[in-house]
């Protein structure tokens, strides 16, 4: 089965990238396809390389740079939402690309299921 | 949202051969948080790509289409009237939960655009025959 | 077709609960995620919700979250079922699409 992500929230706040992560994993571990990880509103947050959480709590940006290496998977960022917080290219984490929200409406129409995850 | 995009052509490029039944539930008030704004941003976009879009103002979320905003006062931007181009956009199926309305002493005369009112049964129904479920 | 319901949020907190409650067709899942993990917990104030909830729907909670919380999974209330993420992975495929109650 092909699963597409909406990720409304960004890392830490709110548990909801947390969960995406987790149900993204999940979903690989059972050999399903993530068709796509679409971040949205603040969710944009979690592709901002800057972040420097402590070294004894979870990288939830560096978490989902590496699974991006390691399963190919897409994450794309609202070029909107993510125009309206201060994020771009310059600062985008490894494994994310800024893009349109149409990926999100592909998305939708494209995997078989499309999980949402906020606040 | 500064500009509205463009009412889309109506080419095939974008439509993927499949229609799906998209719903689009909004359950939080405009400007106490983004999500009001930006899921309508999301609706546009959507109108695009020619699917069978339908658009939920439940709970908190039947404040979105409340007439006579002016969020100048508060120094935020007024784009409550984006919700009258939805029409333009063809995306004509905008339903408000009756109980949500009546329980915050709302009619349909404070809406700013036509809903249809729908009681909660019916409101279950229409939502389980949906695709696909987005919401914030 | 019968939906996957997710809430995410304490009852006590929000009313996403009780909205999901009172939109969620006879026979679709519901499942606790996040904060919404409380409701699950026996002998509170949502205790009738809970099981009015079981008899119509199938109510699961995500255990990872319960323990996150220190809610040991004997205290959840009868009529709920305990899933990890794979578990939920499989309620999504299993139903055909997922409305999460932000």
């Amino acid at each position: 089965m092909k699963f597409g992500v909406l990720v409304n929230e960004g890392p830490f706040t709110h548990q909801c990238s947390d969960s995406a992560y987790q149900f993204t994993k999940a979903a690989l571990e059972k050999g399903h396809e993530i068709f796509r990880v679409f971040f949205y509103y603040d969710g944009v947050n979690n592709a901002n390389k800057l972040a420097e959480p402590p070294s004894d709590d979870r990288n939830l940006t560096a978490n989902w740079s590496a699974l991006a290496e390691e399963h190919g998977i897409d994450l794309v960022v609202c070029v909107a939402a993510a125009l309206r917080r201060g994020l771009n290219d310059d600062i985008l984490a490894p494994g994310f690309r800024i893009s349109g929200l149409g990926q999100l409406i592909e998305a939708g129409i494209q995997a078989d299921r499309l999980v949402t995850f906020g606040d | 949202m500064s500009d509205l995009p463009p009412i889309p052509p109506d080419d095939d490029e974008d439509d993927f051969g499949v229609v799906k039944k998209f719903c689009y539930v909004n359950r939080k008030a405009p400007y106490g948080t983004v999500y009001a704004l930006e899921s309508l941003e999301m609706v546009l976009i959507a109108a695009a790509f020619d699917q069978d879009v339908s658009v939920v103002f439940m709970d908190d979320g039947v404040y979105q289409i409340k007439s006579d905003q002016a969020p100048e006062a508060a120094g935020m931007k007024n784009f409550s009237k984006t919700y009258r181009a939805l029409e333009g956009y063809d995306v004509e199926k905008l339903y408000v939960s009756k109980e949500s309305m009546e329980e915050r002493g709302l009619t349909t005369d404070d809406f700013l655009v036509d809903v249809e009112v729908l009681d909660h049964a019916a409101l279950s129904a229409l939502m389980a025959e949906q695709e696909v479920v987005i919401t914030s | 077709m019968s939906k996957l319901h997710t809430i995410n949020k304490s009852p006590f907190d929000k009313n996403s609960f009780d909205s999901c409650l009172t939109h969620a067709e006879d026979g679709s899942a519901v499942l606790l995620i996040e904060d919404g993990v409380y409701a699950a917990v026996a002998g509170g104030d949502v205790a009738a919700k809970i099981a009015d909830a079981s008899s119509r729907l199938k109510v699961y909670v995500l255990g990872p979250d319960l323990a996150a919380r220190g809610m040991a999974e004997d205290r959840i209330a009868d009529g709920v079922s305990v899933v990890d993420y794979g578990g939920f992975v499989d309620l999504a495929e299993a139903h055909d699409a997922v409305h999460s109650w932000l």
